[in-house]
């Protein structure tokens, strides 16, 4: 008799289809948050706040309350939604645009404050839902429709080290980046995942974690070539890693 | 036996699955779905599936929809 | 600082007393960042949400507090920000969402003369900010006028209990003097029924399906059925819930509009003109949106002239003109910024008209 050895979260919703494109790794990073919802029995104590990009659907995907913040704010939202409620789980879901360039100020002071709430960062080096152009995690000779022969230092500067910066902020219980480039990889992922917040169930402080992940379409490759980019070029720059971890000092 | 459920109109045609399954017995179907993708069935006459999941844990698009192992 | 006190008559500056009739009127949570002249709001909360365990947040921004407010408001609570004019600037888009949104919560505008930086006299230059708004799309503030120390008690509490009963954010719109004057008041019960918001604030899928808060999906429909109904909203606002002082005005020749600390002066030049002979009277709308046009075009069959008095280069006449559409002459008497002209100047700039 075999048995199930996996199955869709419960959090998602009846029948889900994803409007992410072909190879897009946000279809596996909402799962493993959904799966985490599930794990932590959490469900249906958890308010999320939405950004703008193509993370904004995960309202559409995820079975919880939501309010859709605007682009850069959710951190702000969701600090506002703990406040006025402390016994609900929050957790925003951003991408890199939302988090590290219009929204880097409420991220990085959230996290100073020691805000009890868990923000998803995904990393894929692009603003992806306006057409791939550069952005603060562009990598250095990254080719984009803003930087057409390449992000050059005199130009545009270096890309940000985002779990490295939020870890060095005092409030923070957990910050950590994780990749989808592989199946280890995402089982480490899920676990980080879980870990920002649990740290805010035990009311410990900031939770992060940012999720290095593909953009096929707007970087011009399969998918299969995209994962090997994650590999190849972002994780040897963006390291992966658990740089903050209160539970474990 | 071990196997896998494949939803194929979720199916995006990533084929990410395809590398994945340590046993190679996923491949690209003549079949299509309501996308015009032609998607990914699962073939495994020897019963060679161990039912690891990977190929689902992979799945971007939640279109391995059920893994069985045993 | 004063303590929060209820049945009892102080005198207090009308920051205080606004934060005050916050807490009174079962404010939960107060987010805001510091600027003159309304620096003492958020001052006089941080330690008394603190003491009652409700929330409190200096934030990081104007675009973090705005945002923040929204965040709570979507739970449910009461919710407040303070700030002034360019600050408030910083806020348009976050107020432009909590409309699409439906987000009820009250912002305090105390303004400042501008534009750009400006200074910290006090100004009515925000009556367009407030009453048309600097963010996208159509939208509406409910947008208060306190003229008082005790108005500016008696309209907070209103403008918690008008933004909770029709989910908009509410404005009020107060200015430097109102804000740093002192004057005795009396602090009471917030007067107004709790609404119900458990339909749709966002509280966990314990007890209902999950809820979506969001402007994007309402609007991708191009049958305009959004938009629609939150107009028939403001409809039905303008008609139940416009506000208004007069004065001598059944048979006033001319009829001085004002609004704010600046119509304190106005009433006095309106007694101060009849004294002369001359039949003026007093008219001063309390809520700028919805802006009382309904009442000044009655007005507009018997008056022979309008005048506005405003501390700023003429923004609220354009409402007295769309409401009078031309059945007589609205002029103008103004100053660009600072402390509002006399009842003797004012009453001197009329008979030169």
């Amino acid at each position: 008799m075999a048995t199930q050895v996996f199955s869709l979260p419960k959090t998602l919703k009846g029948d889900v289809k994803y409007s992410f494109c072909p190879g897009c790794d946000h279809g596996v990073a909402v799962r493993l948050v959904a799966e985490v919802l599930d794990e932590l029995g959490i469900i249906d104590n958890t308010i999320l706040s939405a950004a703008i990009g193509c993370s904004v659907t995960t309202y559409d995907f995820i079975n919880v309350d939501a309010l859709e913040a605007p682009h850069g704010r959710a951190v702000a939202e969701a600090v506002g939604i703990k406040r006025a409620r402390p016994d609900k789980i929050v957790f925003t879901y951003q991408g890199d645009g939302d988090f590290a360039s219009i929204g880097l100020a409420e991220g990085i002071h959230a996290a100073l404050r020691g805000e009890k709430i868990t923000a998803i960062c995904i990393n894929n080096t692009t603003y992806g839902m306006t057409g791939g152009q550069l952005g603060p995690t562009t990598l250095v000779g990254q080719v984009t429709t803003t930087s057409p022969t390449g992000r050059n230092l005199e130009y545009y500067g270096y890309p940000i080290k985002l779990a490295e910066h939020i870890a060095l902020c005092d409030g923070t219980a957990f910050s950590a980046r994780v990749s989808l480039d592989s199946v280890p990889n995402i089982k480490k992922a899920k676990q980080a995942i879980k870990k920002a917040f649990e740290v805010q169930m035990k009311g410990l402080g900031f939770g992060f974690v940012e999720i290095l992940s593909t953009c096929p379409t707007n970087w011009k490759m399969s998918p299969d070539k995209a994962h090997a980019r994650v590999r190849d070029e972002m994780m040897p720059v963006f390291k992966p890693g658990i740089y903050k971890d209160v539970t474990a000092e | 036996m071990s196997h896998i459920v494949i939803n194929g109109d979720k199916c995006k045609a990533c084929y990410l699955c395809i590398e994945e399954c340590p046993k190679k017995l996923i491949k690209i179907s003549k079949n299509t779905n309501s996308l015009g993708n032609h998607i990914v069935e699962f073939d495994d006459p020897k019963k060679e599936c161990l039912g690891c999941a990977m190929c689902a844990t992979r799945c971007p698009d939640l279109a391995i929809t059920e893994v069985y192992k045993g | 600082m004063v303590e929060c006190l209820t049945d009892k008559k102080v005198l207090t500056k009308g920051n205080y007393a606004i934060a005050n009739a916050a807490v009174l009127a079962g404010c939960q949570c107060y987010f805001g960042y510091p600027i003159t002249p309304q620096s003492e709001i958020g001052e006089f909360l941080s330690g008394k949400m603190q003491e009652l365990k409700r929330g409190y947040v200096s934030a990081e921004s104007e675009l973090a507090s705005i945002n923040m407010v929204m965040g709570a408001a979507s739970t449910g609570v009461k919710a407040m920000t303070s700030s002034s004019s360019c600050a408030v600037s910083l806020m348009q888009e976050g107020l432009s969402y909590a409309c699409a949104d439906e987000l009820p919560f009250v912002l305090v505008s105390v303004m400042r003369g501008g534009p750009g930086l400006g200074n910290i006299y006090p100004s009515q230059g925000d009556y367009i900010q407030a009453t048309r708004g600097g963010g996208n799309g159509d939208y509406k503030l409910i947008v208060l006028a306190p003229s008082t120390v005790q108005e500016c008690v008696d309209l907070t509490y209103k403008a918690f209990y008008l933004s909770q009963k029709y989910r908009n954010p509410t404005v009020l719109l107060a200015d430097g003097l109102l804000g740093q004057m002192m004057e005795p008041v009396e602090f009471y019960d917030y007067p107004y029924p709790e609404i119900d918001n458990s339909s749709w604030a966002l509280s966990g899928t314990k007890d209902h399906k999950a809820r979506i808060i969001r402007s994007y999906g309402p609007l991708a429909d191009d049958r305009c059925r959004f938009l629609e109904k939150l107009f028939q909203k403001y409809k039905t606002i303008e008609e139940n819930e416009t506000e208004w002082e007069e004065i001598n005005t059944e048979d006033a020749d001319i009829i001085l509009v004002s609004f704010g600390s600046t119509s304190r002066n106005v009433k006095t030049a309106m007694k101060k003109l009849r004294e002369k002979g001359i039949k003026a009277g007093f008219f001063r709308p309390i809520t700028l949106y919805p802006f009382p046009s309904k009442r000044l075009a009655e007005l507009s069959k018997t008056a022979k002239k309008f005048v506005t008095v405003e501390v700023n280069m003429g923004q609220m006449v354009d409402d007295v003109r769309l409401a009078v559409n031309g059945a007589c002459p609205v002029e103008l008497i103004n100053k660009g910024v600072g402390i509002p002209p006399s009842a003797e100047e004012i009453v001197s700039r009329i008979e030169v008209l």
